[in-house]
């Protein structure tokens, strides 16, 4: 801190290396590197004697090995002869899926949860204070383990479907069906990465729906900026909604007719439904209880974001004429946001490494393979504990990156 | 009769205002039924809450007490009210409360655990209530991370007070002979005379002085500790020594010296990047490998270092906010009073620092306090441990929801009176600083 | 500076808990206590009672062990382990032995670097399947839903008979027994499958146990037994043999009724030999002569123990069938003590 006058050249003796401070940094800098690797070093060291010592040197071989094992909830295919690897991926997608599902809900029952706890209705502000303080001051993994309880014994038996005429729709106990779409003339998968453990699968008709809806977007923004233009130029607005629905809507009309798209609906057979995209319980308590839990403390930060925005800007709204809602919208909400953001992407990160609960309901993510059965069955710890945090890390990283970089993008740009 | 002119010469009496407006109708009518929306959200709310307490209140007061398994709770509720669904079995609580709190710490020595809780609460009183608690109680606070583990673990009392000799000894050097030899060698030499004595002498020592002079309480084993009260010792572990930690790693984090500062982020990002149960795997399972061949020390201490460290970079983070929370001016102010970068700190940035840090620290303590339920998964007994360990005993096996009911309750009283303080606080400190 | 006081400290520790030496047998003897690994909770198998004292079948295991070296079963600190922990704690030391019903593997004994020293129960895996399903094999099971506890075995047989009977079904991993016994009586899943003992104890649970049937088929083999640090051979063979004398106590008739008046002296040899009046077993163990009388005294003998914890008269309710006497048609056979 304290910056000193140089003093004039003078010999350069070794005291100076921690009286003078141009060079004790300098020292300290050393000493704390040296004493950084000497800790790494005794670690290592450690590590290594005491793996051969167990008779356990670090391999990673058996990430080839059979796994043995299934995964019920998984977006890829994959059974009992794949390897641990595969297994570890697909655990991995699963994280990825909880953690997106989680973020996504959690954010709009919060959103919800923040505005509703500042209504001018008592009885809702106090029913959302007791959600609130019910879900921050109760550990998340009992959450967890009681709403998978909960969410079973309040859905139905399959058995009581029988006979009856079930919708597009789905609720039992062990899962909700979804309708699952179905393409009859269809395009085929890129199988990318062969039949490595990695082998992943793209739906070609998935592509070609997003390229189509993307080339549409794309001409819908561009259609708006011509009527922007013609509107800053003549003062006139061209009518352009008709026009910009119908580039949306029928390219991928007529693509999807063209694919054959129909909706495959689920099917009591057996003991159970068949068909359909079949969401389990632990994939739905998991969802539900990390997005009600993280919601709390989101609606706690979007409450406080809210009422960081002076009252004046309220009144100044309402002066000009604008209504509740759209002061909401158009004034408090988009003020607000700035401050929402950071802890908002703490609570994301927060999530995503809560979703490692998952074991507790039996959700297959990656702590459930890699760190669970894989390693139980393999007795590789060290392999199996440096993998997980090194995913964990990875993703929690690359959170925080994509969110910073979004927050740079909304704050104000001072200048 | 031709005056039809009227001018009022009295006033009117004030009339009451309409019935909707004022009482309990106005109340409903503003609050409740302010507009349609607002009706169908409180009609809607009402009904949920019908729901909800009408399938939850008879569970809870139907209940039995008095039974000392789940077939005797079943029995009598058959007979009193033929059925066994909706009605709670508190029997499991009744039987087995102390344990839930208490893990299997020895029961005649109950006092100790609760005794080191009542301390806690004086040691932090003139910290967390500093306008109300004289200063004096300061000394307390300073003895007690020396207290509470000679209450929780017992055994002779002279490992403690060797232990808090080392720290006696270094702040002397450090004091006295700064005059002879210089601040900076001072500093060096206490630090040396300090190691010296924990890691040679202070064994020896305690030794002789607890063989000539055997001053003890019993002893309780690490792996005794449980229940609740482990979450709570956990908690306070966890925080209490990673405070120095968080405060070193804060500084360093900011500290213009690029190595030690990549150190301290590249540690913080780490463990902020990974889930604690993650930690806890290498609590359980690697760091006996990590460590020197042959060491071997029980996993409740395992379990504190792994939530120590995991707290520390939370901490940090806390107490860099509180850093960057301080007007610039009070850097500058420091450095032109011509104070070195230590006594800056001390003095001036520190004790400001960590006083806006405090809701922080507490909201820290309350994550790390809820996040201890995770060592049930590496199958230590703390409540859910403990309540899965009741459910294997054959006369409990099979109840389900009044244990968690139970443990949920204990945790939302704790973490909503320790969050409620931690509001009252905030609210307090703002009005200081505006 | 606070770090290196941490990390010194923590070596100091480590000095003071003392490098494990060679001989588990002298380490048990020196600390006066057995360090003996259990699960966190299995019925019948190992809990806590009310007053924090552990109980079950496993547990007999250890307390007979702790009094056959120390003479006091109650010099036990039992360690609960889980799934994952139980073999890194045995390997680090931290426990001398583990009795958590785990099941005897090749891969474990060989690769993992652990001896089984026997087997103190002879489970397998079934199934469990509510009466009304209408299901008497679970060949039928076709496309059903099944609760599985995870981090054991089962998953792993569970895979391998739907994959052999080429027939599919609907995994449900479930964390705890607990939580797996809740779901299965929401009816989240048909069937449950563990250990058929654990079956039997949880069946035993319900409010309606008649209501629920245990189907025929046993789909694995799990032999549980203790088990011990590979090349430490004088500490196995003291487990080994505790639980031999259990299992021929039984067989010799000897109970924990009848032990003071056997140990007197009796016309058998073997009994004699076993119980220390006859011949030097004890001496050439390393423990005192009487070890096998105060390891049959701490819980009784191996039926007594079984009796007492799973037997047919506690809610476990379970037959000894595999688990009775080679001499009437079960599968323990105490090699001979001579």
């Amino acid at each position: 801190m304290s910056t000193l006058t140089d003093p004039p050249k003078e010999q350069f003796r070794l005291s100076m290396l921690l009286y003078d401070t141009r060079y004790r940094s300098a020292t300290i800098q050393v000493i704390a590197m040296f004493g950084f690797m000497l800790l790494a070093a005794w670690l290592i060291n450690n590590t290594i004697i005491n793996l051969n010592t167990l008779g356990k040197p670090v391999a990673f071989k058996f990430l080839g090995e059979t796994a043995g094992y299934d995964i019920n909830q998984r977006l890829l295919d994959y059974n009992n002869q794949d390897s641990h690897l595969r297994a570890a991926f697909l655990g991995l997608l699963n994280t990825l899926v909880i953690a997106f599902l989680g973020c996504i809900a959690a954010t709009v029952i919060g959103v919800l949860v923040g505005v509703l706890r500042l209504s001018s209705n008592w009885l809702v502000a106090r029913l959302m204070t007791i959600y609130v303080e019910m879900f921050r001051n109760v550990p998340v993994l009992l959450w967890i383990v009681l709403i998978f309880a909960i969410v079973t014994e309040a859905t139905p038996h399959p058995k009581v479907y029988r006979g009856v005429e079930t919708g597009a729709m789905v609720v039992t106990n062990r899962g909700t069906y979804i309708p699952e779409p179905l393409f009859s003339r269809s395009l085929g998968d890129i199988h990318l990465f062969g039949s490595s453990p990695l082998r992943f699968d793209v739906s070609l008709d998935l592509i070609a729906i997003l390229v189509v809806l993307g080339l549409s977007i794309f001409a819908s923004i561009k259609m708006r900026q011509r009527a922007d233009h013609i509107q800053e130029t003549t003062g006139d607005r061209p009518k352009t909604w008709h026009m910009r629905t119908a580039v949306i809507v029928l390219p991928i009309l007529v693509l999807l007719i063209a694919l054959g798209f129909h909706l495959g609906y689920p099917e009591l057979k057996g003991f159970n439904f068949q068909g359909g995209t079949h969401l389990r319980n632990s994939l739905i308590a998991l969802w539900l209880a990390l997005s009600l839990y993280t919601a709390a403390f989101i609606a706690e930060i979007v409450r406080a974001g809210i009422l960081a925005i002076s009252k004046g800007q309220t009144e100044a709204a309402s002066a000009l004429g604008l209504r509740p809602n759209r002061t909401m919208s158009l004034v408090i909400l988009p003020q607000a946001l700035r401050v929402i953001i950071p802890p908002l992407i703490s609570n994301y990160l927060n999530l995503t490494k809560n979703s490692s609960l998952a074991i507790a309901v039996g959700y297959m993510d990656i702590t459930g393979t890699l760190g669970g059965i894989t390693m139980n069955q393999t007795g590789r710890e060290l392999e199996c504990v440096l993998m997980l945090m090194l995913v964990y890390l990875g993703i929690s990283l690359t959170i925080s990156a994509i969110m910073n970089w979004y927050n740079e993008a909304v704050k104000l740009k001072e200048r | 009769m031709s005056d039809i002119g009227f001018v009022r010469t009295e006033m009117l009496p004030e009339k009451d205002p309409p019935a909707s407006e004022v009482g309990v109708i106005g109340w409903v009518r503003h609050n409740l039924f302010s507009s349609w929306l607002n009706a169908i959200l409180t009609v809607l709310s009402i009904g949920a809450i019908y729901y909800v307490l009408s399938g939850v209140l008879p569970w809870i007061f139907q209940s039995v007490w008095n039974a000392d398994s789940l077939s005797e709770c079943r029995e009598i509720m058959k007979g009193t009210w033929e059925s066994t669904h909706g009605h709670a079995c508190w029997g499991v609580i009744r039987e087995r409360w102390l344990q839930l709190l208490f893990g299997f710490y020895p029961n005649h020595l109950y006092w100790r655990p609760i005794l080191a809780l009542v301390l806690l609460l004086a040691a932090l009183s003139p910290i967390l209530f500093s306008d109300k608690v004289s200063s004096k109680m300061l000394i307390l606070t300073t003895a007690y991370p020396f207290i509470m583990p000679f209450l929780m673990w017992g055994g002779t009392i002279w490992g403690p007070v060797c232990a808090a000799l080392g720290f006696v000894i270094g702040f002397l050097i450090i004091k006295h002979a700064a005059a002879a030899i210089g601040e900076l060698w001072a500093m060096i030499a206490g630090v040396v005379a300090a190691l010296i004595w924990w890691f040679i002498l202070a064994g020896p020592v305690a030794g002789a002085l607890s063989s000539v002079l055997p001053i003890g309480i019993e002893a309780v084993q690490s792996r005794q500790f449980g229940g609740f009260m482990l979450a709570i010792m956990l908690g306070v572990v966890a925080i209490g020594v990673s405070l120095p930690i968080g405060i070193v790693l804060a500084l360093g984090r900011q500290s213009d010296l690029i190595i030690v500062k990549y150190i301290c982020v590249g540690f913080i990002e780490f463990i902020r990047g990974v889930p604690l149960i993650t930690l806890l795997f290498v609590a359980s399972l690697l760091l006996n490998i990590f460590l020197p061949p042959g060491t071997n020390f029980d996993i409740i201490l395992r379990v504190m270092i792994m939530m120590t460290l995991f707290s520390a970079a939370y901490m940090a983070e806390v107490i860099r906010g509180g850093l960057a929370a301080l007007p610039r001016g009070q850097y500058e102010g420091a450095d032109s009073l011509g104070l070195n970068y230590w006594q800056a700190q001390r003095l001036i940035i520190m004790p400001q620092a960590l006083k806006i840090s405090i809701p922080g620290i507490v909201s820290t303590f309350i994550g790390i306090f809820k996040d201890t339920t995770l060592v049930s998964i590496i199958g230590l007994f703390d409540v859910i441990g403990l309540a899965s360990a009741i459910r294997a005993d054959t006369a409990w096996n099979g109840i389900y929801w009044e244990l968690f009911a139970f443990i949920a309750v204990l945790f939302f009283v704790v973490c909503f009176s320790m969050s409620r303080y931690s509001m009252y606080l905030e609210r307090k400190l703002k009005t200081d600083h505006r | 500076m606070k770090k290196s006081v941490i990390l010194g400290a923590m070596t100091f520790a480590g000095l003071a808990a003392g490098a494990a030496s060679a001989g588990t047998l002298d380490d048990v003897k020196a600390r006066g206590k057995l360090n003996c690994g259990v699960t966190t909770g299995l019925v019948g198998f190992a809990a806590p009672n009310a007053n924090g004292e552990w109980e079950g079948f496993d547990v007999a295991v250890c307390r007979a062990v702790a009094a056959a070296v120390l003479g006091d079963s109650n010099a036990v600190e039992f360690v609960p382990t889980t799934g994952k922990t139980r073999f890194t704690a045995l390997a680090s030391g931290e426990i001398d032995m583990l009795a958590r019903n785990t099941t005897w593997t090749f891969s474990r004994d060989v690769d993992l670097k652990f001896e089984f020293v026997g087997v103190n129960y002879y489970d397998g895996q079934g199934f469990m399947v509510p009466k009304e399903l209408g299901v008497s094999s679970a060949k039928e099971l076709d496309g059903a839903t099944v609760c599985i506890q995870t981090g054991t075995t089962t998953e792993l047989n569970l895979a391998d008979f739907f994959r052999s009977n080429n027939i599919s079904y609907e995994p449900v991993p479930i964390e705890t027994n607990a939580e797996a016994q809740q779901q299965y009586l929401a009816g989240a899943c048909d069937v449950y499958t563990t250990d058929a003992s654990g079956l039997a104890a949880t069946r035993a649970t319900f409010d309606d146990p008649s209501g629920h049937v245990i189907l025929p088929e046993i789909i694995s083999k799990e032999p549980l037994g203790p088990l011990v640090r590979h090349g430490d051979h004088e500490w196995g063979d003291v487990v080994r043999w505790s639980l031999n004398a259990l299992v021929a106590a039984e067989e010799l008739g000897i109970t924990s009724a009848n032990l003071g008046e056997m140990a007197a002296g009796t016309e058998n040899p073997e009994i004699n030999r076993l119980l220390g009046t006859e011949g030097t077993l004890g001496e050439m163990l390393g423990l005192s002569a009487d070890w096998a009388k105060n390891a049959i005294a701490a819980q009784g003998n191996y039926g007594e123990i079984f009796a007492k914890n799973i037997g047919e008269d506690t809610p476990v309710g379970l037959a000894r069938g595999l688990n009775a006497q080679w001499t009437e048609g079960g599968l323990l056979y105490a090699p001979p003590f001579r």
